[in-house]
């Protein structure tokens, strides 16, 4: 059976910001062009899980009215507090203290789901069409080589990849050009990267997991507004990352810990150092008295622009996250995105005319000259200055030097690298959960409204399944059990009947119904053992207003 | 023959409900909604009936606030031939969705009516029924299979003691339940053939009929949490418990 196909002048895959820029951006510079994005959530904005704080430049240029429009930014950041943190303490850090990058006057606190879905509306407005439920799970060629589109992934298979009785087959959909939006660590992005061999020249890309919750607190501890970011506890010294608190509108305040997926400690559990997070003194009052609306995780990029491979290859590009247009200092990666996107519309535009060039060369120079490219320029040292010298080396960086410093530094190493065996640490104890500001893992993933259909093919696969008891549990005690913030791995005994000999009955359980889709599993694992690949298209959370 | 299929627009069944803090409902800001469940079943069994040449058109109903276009938008890209959006902001309850209804069906003539035997929402399982008896109409409740035979036709129902098999003379109304079929999943190709479909907006008033609600909401709240079970020794320990703490021998 060959597989239905369909043609557009451009197919975007990923509903996100990047992605839904570069739509609107088309159709505003031509209003004939055929745009199509397909989006692997079961709306726009279910998959989309941010903090966050917009940097609205990007947003000015591309929607001068948004305002009119009702656009979904509503809160203003109006006061901002940084508080170094030890276990019962709390510091504030003065603001003269602070980098530059920390300033967030004129930004919004959003929910990015839902000015993603505000943005699929105005894209729509201008006749792009927008799929969601559908996921990208193949790069389809030309006999030239070049980029000729993607593949939608198979409906109604079984576990074992046979067809169901309500089987319907992908689509291919053909593009002159395709472009990649689908985040952090996208999956057809990174088999083109492989691909095309786009990450030659540039260092090996480093992330962060950030774990997000939503709560509605008690109107009296509520100030519309009001960000807090913390660093210190509750991770070590040699674990980078930190927290964020932001007041967004309606008593609903978001609240996250990002830890950088570098971390050594084999022991260390993202999920429960949240949890704990959330016990501090400083941080459990605002919280007493309210209640937890939704919960996920996502990874972000934190290569900066050493990491940001090639761009360009025969019939499409790279846009935002995917690429890693993500500034660090910040903590943002929207406007970005959002530019990223924009400019890659206008390349478009540009290279129809004939004579038609199947490489977009002209967005990588617009990248360059852009403002986009002069913030990641002057912050390109501070994660590498952060992991080498520590908070300290990141804020005189970012303070002192502020990237006129004639160097670049290197990342040297994968973040998987960094994971050191068991023998080196004691296993973190961490608090019972008390179920009114801590809550356990399941209770929290229910809040996601993940859902997979049961019945099809396991999406996370091993390359090599004697890994995970062989190697992961004896060496690390089976990180996977504690870095996957939605419990997907779990070691399990194999069959009640005793074995004496220790280990053998011993397996490694895959709930990929709970799957999250944020990638962390695919960065950390020690061996690089696991492969993500496409759900079912609609499968995966359903985020409300993350 | 023409069929009429009723749908309602629900929050998502995979989705946790949240009640909103003031207790006045459940949260459906931003909330991901769908068709409802049963109601899809009852499209799907219209669509196959189209497609094996007995029903000549289905047309998909739905009553409510104009955001449910989205839903009747995947109606048709299931397979629906023509949507009617009866548009109100009233609250819906069964007494005025079967008045609306019986309204529709004066205008539309259809043979048959499908509806999912209830919404997953409020659970009232009552529209189909009271349609049949404003229609004074024959009813099939809660069907897991249905088969037409000239102006006839036979309904396999689920009931508590297994399967009652009935018949019925046309027109009827017909409320469908889980075992009839699995709907299909909706083609990339037919969403965007759904967008040239004609999709109708009629404002409720415009039917003239009394769609008051009767029914009022005094407070909404999570079910109690069933307090966690102990594990007893043995047999006299358990006696000793019933006798003086749950107090109930
Ligand atoms: C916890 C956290 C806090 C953050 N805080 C901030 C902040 O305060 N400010 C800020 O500016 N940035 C912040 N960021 C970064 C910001 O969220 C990202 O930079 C931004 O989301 C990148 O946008 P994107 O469009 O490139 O990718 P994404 O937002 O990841 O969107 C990609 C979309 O593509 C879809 N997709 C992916 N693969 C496929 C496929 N194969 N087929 C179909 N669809 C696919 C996904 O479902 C998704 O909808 C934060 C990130 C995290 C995780
Ligand atoms: S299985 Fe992997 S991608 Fe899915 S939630 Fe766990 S860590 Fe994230």
């Amino acid at each position: 059976m060959t597989e239905e196909a369909m043609t557009f002048d451009v197919v975007i895959v990923g509903a996100g910001i990047a992605g839904l820029s570069a739509a609107i951006k088309l159709k505003q510079l031509s209003s004939d062009i055929s745009v199509c994005v397909i989006e692997k959530g079961s709306e726009v904005g279910a998959h989309i899980l941010s903090g966050a704080i917009f940097e609205p430049r990007p947003l000015n240029e591309l929607i001068p009215n948004w305002e009119q429009l009702n656009a979904p930014l509503h809160t203003l950041v109006r006061q901002e507090q940084v508080l170094l943190l030890t276990k019962n303490q709390s510091w504030n850090i003065p603001s003269w203290l602070l980098p530059p990058q920390l300033d967030n006057q004129g930004n919004y606190i959003i929910s990015l789901g839902n000015l993603c879905r505000w943005l699929a509306e105005q894209a729509e407005n201008l006749g792009v069409e927008i799929y969601p439920g559908f996921a990208a799970t193949k790069v389809l060629f030309n006999e030239d080589g070049s980029v000729k589109g993607i593949l939608t992934g198979d409906m109604g298979l079984d576990k074992n990849s046979q067809p169901k009785l309500d089987h319907e087959l992908g689509l291919a959909l053909y593009a002159k050009y395709t472009l990649f939006a689908e985040g952090c660590r996208g999956l057809l992005s990174e088999q083109l990267i492989q691909h095309f061999k786009l990450c030659q020249a540039s260092e090996p890309p480093s992330y962060a997991l950030g774990i997000k919750e939503l709560w509605e607190v008690d109107p009296t501890q509520h100030q519309a507004g009001r960000v807090i970011h913390t660093f210190g506890w509750p991770l070590d010294g040699t674990t980078h990352g930190g927290a964020f608190i932001y007041h967004l509108e309606k008593n609903q305040v978001a609240l996250g810990l990002i830890v950088g997926l570098d971390y050594k400690n084999p022991y260390l559990h993202p999920f429960k150092e949240l949890q704990r997070f959330k016990m501090h003194p400083a941080i459990r009052t605002i919280l007493e008295g309210g209640r937890r609306i939704s919960y996920g995780a996502r990874t972000l990029n934190r290569g900066g622009l050493q990491s940001i491979p090639e761009l360009v290859f025969p019939g499409g590009v790279l846009l935002g996250c995917a690429a890693g247009f993500l500034n660090i200092a910040k903590l943002k990666g929207c406007h970005t995105a959002m530019k990223s996107g924009m400019l890659a519309a206008e390349a478009i535009i540009e290279s129809l005319h004939p004579p038609f060039n199947n490489k977009l060369i002209n967005y990588h120079h617009k990248i360059q000259t852009s403002w986009l490219y002069d913030e990641l320029y002057q912050v390109r040292n501070s994660r590498p200055a952060y992991a080498r010298w520590g908070i300290l080396g990141k804020i005189v960086y970012e303070k002192i030097l502020r990237g006129k410093e004639p160097f670049t530094l290197r990342h040297n190493k994968a973040d998987h690298q960094y994971l050191k065996t068991k023998t080196h640490y004691k296993p973190i104890v961490y608090p019972k959960p008390d179920n009114k500001i801590s809550f356990d893992l399941l209770s929290s993933v229910a809040l996601s409204n993940t859902y997979h259909e049961e019945d099809q093919p396991v999406h996370l696969q091993l390359r090599d399944p004697t890994i995970p008891i062989l190697i992961n549990l004896v060496k690390y005690d089976a990180p996977e059990q504690r870095y996957c913030p939605a419990g997907v791995y779990e070691i399990v005994e194999e069959n009640m009947i005793k074995n004496t000999t220790k280990n053998t009955n011993l397996r490694l359980q895959i709930n990929a119904a709970n799957c999250l889709h944020c990638k962390a599993c695919e960065i950390k694992d020690p061996h690089q053992n696991i492969t993500w690949t496409s759900p079912e298209g609609g499968g995966g959370p359903n985020y409300p207003n993350m | 023959m023409k069929i009429l299929v009723a749908i309602k627009q629900v929050i998502d069944h995979h989705v946790a409900i949240q009640v909103k803090l003031d207790n006045t409902g459940v949260e459906t800001n931003n909330v991901k909604m769908s068709i409802n469940p049963f109601d899809e079943i009852a499209l799907e069994a219209a669509i196959r009936l189209q497609e094996s040449g007995i029903a000549s058109e289905v047309i998909v109903v739905s009553i409510g606030e104009k955001p449910i276009q989205t839903t009747l938008r995947s109606a048709l890209a299931m397979g629906a031939d023509r949507a009617l959006l009866i548009q109100t902001d009233v609250e819906t309850q069964p007494l005025a969705v079967a008045k609306l209804l019986q309204a529709v069906v004066a205008q539309e003539n259809p043979q048959l009516v499908l509806l999912g035997k209830q919404a997953i929402d409020d659970d009232s399982h009552q529209t189909g029924q009271m349609l049949a008896a404003l229609l004074n109409w024959g009813q099939g409740t809660n069907a897991s299979q249905i088969i037409l035979k000239d102006d006839e036709v036979q309904v396999t129902r689920e009931i508590d003691t297994g399967l009652e098999i009935i018949s019925l003379s046309l027109p009827a109304v017909i409320t469908t339940d889980l075992r009839l079929n699995n709907p299909r999943y909706i083609k990339l190709p037919n969403i965007m053939k759904a967008k040239k479909k004609p999709l109708t907006i009629l404002a409720a008033e415009e039917l003239d009929v009394d769609i008051t609600p009767r029914l009022q909401t005094c407070k909404v709240e999570l079910p109690l949490r069933r307090k966690t079970g102990i594990k007893v020794e043995n047999i006299n320990e358990l006696i000793t418990k019933l006798q003086t703490e749950a107090k109930v021998i």
